[in-house]
């Protein structure tokens, strides 16, 4: 009697099971890689895969607050559903990716994903998320591989995949364009960490570089979690740079920087960075060697709905930015919801379903979206932003001292570099 | 600690493919070292005084690897195991005094005193790190004294994450730095060469801490004490030594340096301090304890020196030659190299002696 008391138990519980996870109205979906069903009281849920922990952190947290205020911004609500953010922390890394986007593709209420921070996190979550019929809309990966689909080139782009962000080839262009032109330097080196973004960034400053007429007289690498930096940077001196680029991540950016400085023939070399040390604390920990340093980043016009962002920024999260992609990140958050808000088909009691292939068909269409960062018009590989929004800034004393972010010192189309605080 | 020379026997007939490929890899890493050296130094890219300021960069670094090797190399001495999570004792140190060294920096005491106020910091993180190595001791190792080898030296790879995770939960996971004390800055000028000045005073700072363990190992009662547990833990007992007390005076004794290398480096290398940082430094001052012979004083003290120095002078000197690109990426190579040739050339490292049966 037992017994088939707990075998009817059970058997109540699969029934009980099945009839929960039965897609509410199923059958009306006709969308080609399946649609979201969500009932009158689930949440709208939209993911973030942001690194917000390590050395990184700050550019996670930057991307982080935007989206919550995007979210704030509708009262955390869309379509009378409320809207639910879950995240997981992606190290900045391609493990960190991988780990992070398996975990989000395994939630199949996720309906778009704002991230990731680091290209090489993008790399390895992106097969993921894509073969899960997702979509992930980045703030802040920058190499140029992820909007290439051609395999020989190092393209990995695959459907689902846009960003906000600049595409390294506009910034190692206007680096190099900056060095050359603008600085007059002709010797150039370049240092990268073995990362997809600091790899491909130099690679592009030193072709274009070359293009230009300049010389690049040595390329090197150093290890992520190198601090001893003597051995590549005698080796640079030896070289004869009058112009080091490092766009490497902290902290080997602050190592990098401060013992530059203490190497015989390297005191008085220009260094240049890029938007991977583009944070508050770079400053911070590198203290006076960072003077004079150029960060290449990204540079959102002075406007009044910029103004007014950071307004949120300070109410929702409090203080300011810590790093530079916090618009990309507000204008990432905003397409997603607004796709979801057109293409979800409501039913009479307040039921959603939103097709996956038609939240990337609306988003594959944009064009001319008013965002913070400029208009964006998104091209069949996923590339949104123009590159426009770059600039390049000077580390002054202000900035050890602790502001933040640092002055423009020349924008790309300039003719000659700017003062600082002018 | 106790030798007996094992007699090496060769004969003519005794040939065997092992000795053959071990000779064949010596003489072609041999080579391939002299061809490197030989075809940077005679292509001229460097000159002296680089070389000279790679050198006295290196024995800061190797100062500080063999402030941490003499942690791991007591500890084997007296145990016969490998504290894996000593890389997280210095970094328990190095981690928790950065923020007194930023309160010394904003009340202007750092800057006021330095000299007092880096022994301040280097006492305190030598009583965080001791703290954390008797804690180490007393919880994770002592009941497994008896356990076979293999136990306590999983155990000491697990207590490592389990400090790593502990700290992170502390402090956070974002990178800090140790704040700039300005008599440390600017630099030495001899003749043409350019030295910065923290980079002797870290080298000297160690030396006189290593000078004090030596005088504490070998002229103290203590020391005697500690030298005869190492050489016969049942007949030291005999004698009415207290063994558990000297391995926690062992312990202490290696978590003090190890804490006073984490201020150390923070003058040297301010960047980069977080819950992480213990790991790279573990692994390289271990080598230093093998390469110099585990088990030997002054050997971690001279491995951590060398390879300190080979480290920030071999990628230059020999990859370069080689034309290897980015020859500073393997630096690494350079170090774990090392430690496989001398594990070639000398099994029993550079200053080890050959152990019997029963301790090996």
């Amino acid at each position: 009697m037992k017994r088939l008391l707990v075998v009817l138990s059970v058997f109540a519980l699969v029934a009980l099971l099945g009839v929960a996870v039965m897609p509410v109205g199923a059958q009306d979906c006709t969308d080609e890689i399946g649609c979201v069903e969500l009932g009158p009281d689930d949440p709208i849920t939209v993911a973030y895969m942001l690194t917000i922990s390590g050395g990184t952190a700050s550019l996670g947290e930057d991307s982080l607050g935007a989206i919550e205020v995007a979210i704030d911004d509708r009262d955390g609500e869309l379509l009378g559903h409320e809207i639910e953010l879950v995240g997981e922390d992606s190290l900045c890394s391609a493990e960190g990716g991988q780990a992070a986007g398996q975990r989000i593709a395994a939630n199949p209420q996720v309906l778009g994903i704002i991230g990731s921070n680091c290209s090489s996190e993008a790399v390895a979550a992106l097969p993921i998320i894509s073969e899960a019929g997702m979509l992930m809309i980045s703030p802040s990966n920058t190499s140029p591989r992820l909007t290439e689909t051609d395999p020989d080139k190092g393209g990995v782009w695959e459907p689902g995949y846009y960003r906000t962000a600049h595409n390294d080839l506009f910034q190692g262009a206007i680096a190099a364009d900056f060095a050359y032109n603008i600085l007059g330097k002709t010797k150039l080196a370049t240092v990268h960490d073995g990362s997809p973004y600091a790899e491909s960034l130099q690679a592009v400053m030193a072709d274009t570089f070359t293009e230009l007429g300049g010389e690049v007289v040595f390329q090197g690498a150093v290890n992520v979690g190198d601090t001893d930096m003597s051995a590549i940077l005698t080796d640079i001196s030896a070289s004869g740079a009058e112009i080091i680029y490092f766009p490497i991540f902290q902290p080997e950016s602050e190592f990098f920087t401060v013992q530059a400085r203490e190497t015989p023939g390297l005191e008085e070399v220009t260094l240049m960075g890029a938007d991977a040390s583009f944070a508050d604390t770079f400053p911070e920990n590198t203290g006076e060697p960072a003077v004079g340093k150029f960060l290449s980043g990204p540079y959102v016009a002075e406007s009044e709905a910029y103004d007014a962002f950071l307004a949120r920024w300070d109410e929702v999260v409090g203080g300011v930015p810590p790093s530079g992609f916090h618009a990309h990140a507000y204008d990432a958050t905003n397409i997603l919801l607004n796709a979801i808000e057109a293409v979800a088909v409501v039913a009479d009691d307040g039921s959603i379903s939103v097709g996956r292939q038609a939240l990337r068909d609306y988003i594959s269409g944009l064009t001319d979206y008013p965002g913070l960062t400029g208009n964006l018009t998104c091209n069949e590989t996923g590339d949104c932003a123009t590159g426009e929004a770059l600039a390049v800034f000077e580390v002054t004393q202000a900035e050890v001292d602790g502001n933040w972010p640092p002055p423009v010192v020349w924008l790309p189309g300039m003719d000659a570099m700017m003062e600082p605080g002018s | 600690m106790a030798s007996v020379p094992v007699a090496r026997r060769r004969r003519f007939e005794d040939f065997s493919w092992v000795d053959f490929i071990i000779n064949a890899l010596r003489f072609i890493i041999i080579a391939l070292v002299i061809i490197g050296s030989a075809n940077t130094l005679l292509s001229g890219r460097f000159t002296f005084e680089q070389w000279v300021s790679l050198f006295v960069a290196g024995l800061a670094q190797g100062s500080i690897y063999a402030l941490i090797a003499l942690g791991y190399t007591l500890v084997y001495g007296i145990l016969l195991m490998i504290n894996f999570a000593h890389g997280e004792v210095f970094m328990s140190g190095a981690l928790t005094t950065v923020f007194l060294a930023h309160a010394f920096d904003r009340s202007g005491f750092l800057n006021s005193q330095p000299l007092l106020a880096i022994i301040i910091l280097i006492i305190f993180a030598g009583l965080v790190s001791m703290s954390v190595a008797l804690l180490l001791e007393r919880l994770a190792y002592r009941p497994l004294r008896s356990a076979p080898r293999l136990v306590p030296l999983i155990t000491a790879i697990g207590a490592s994450f389990f400090l790593q995770y502990t700290f992170r939960g502390f402090f956070g996971s974002q990178f800090r730095s140790y704040p700039a004390v300005d008599a440390l800055k600017g630099s030495l000028e001899i003749g043409t060469i350019n030295i910065p000045i923290v980079q002797p005073v870290v080298f000297i700072a160690a030396l006189v801490l290593m000078g004090g363990l030596y005088w504490l190992v070998e002229r103290t009662k203590l020391g005697k004490a500690m030298r005869a547990v190492s050489e016969d833990k049942e007949v030291s007992r005999l004698m009415g030594i207290d063994i558990d007390q000297i391995i926690m005076f062992t312990f202490a004794i290696g978590g003090m340096l190890a804490g006073a290398a984490g201020v150390i480096n923070g003058l040297f290398r301010p960047q980069g301090v977080n819950f992480f940082m213990g790991f790279v430094p573990g692994i390289k001052a271990f080598t230093a304890a093998v390469l110099g012979g585990i088990g030997n004083i002054r050997g971690a003290m001279l491995g951590g020196l060398f390879l300190g120095v080979i480290e920030a002078v071999g990628p230059n000197l020999i990859f370069n030659g080689l034309g290897i690109p980015g020859s500073n990426q393997l630096k690494d190579v350079i170090a774990f190299t090392m430690l496989v040739l001398v594990l070639i050339f000398r099994p029993q490292g550079l200053l080890g002696e050959r152990l019997t049966e029963k301790k090996a």
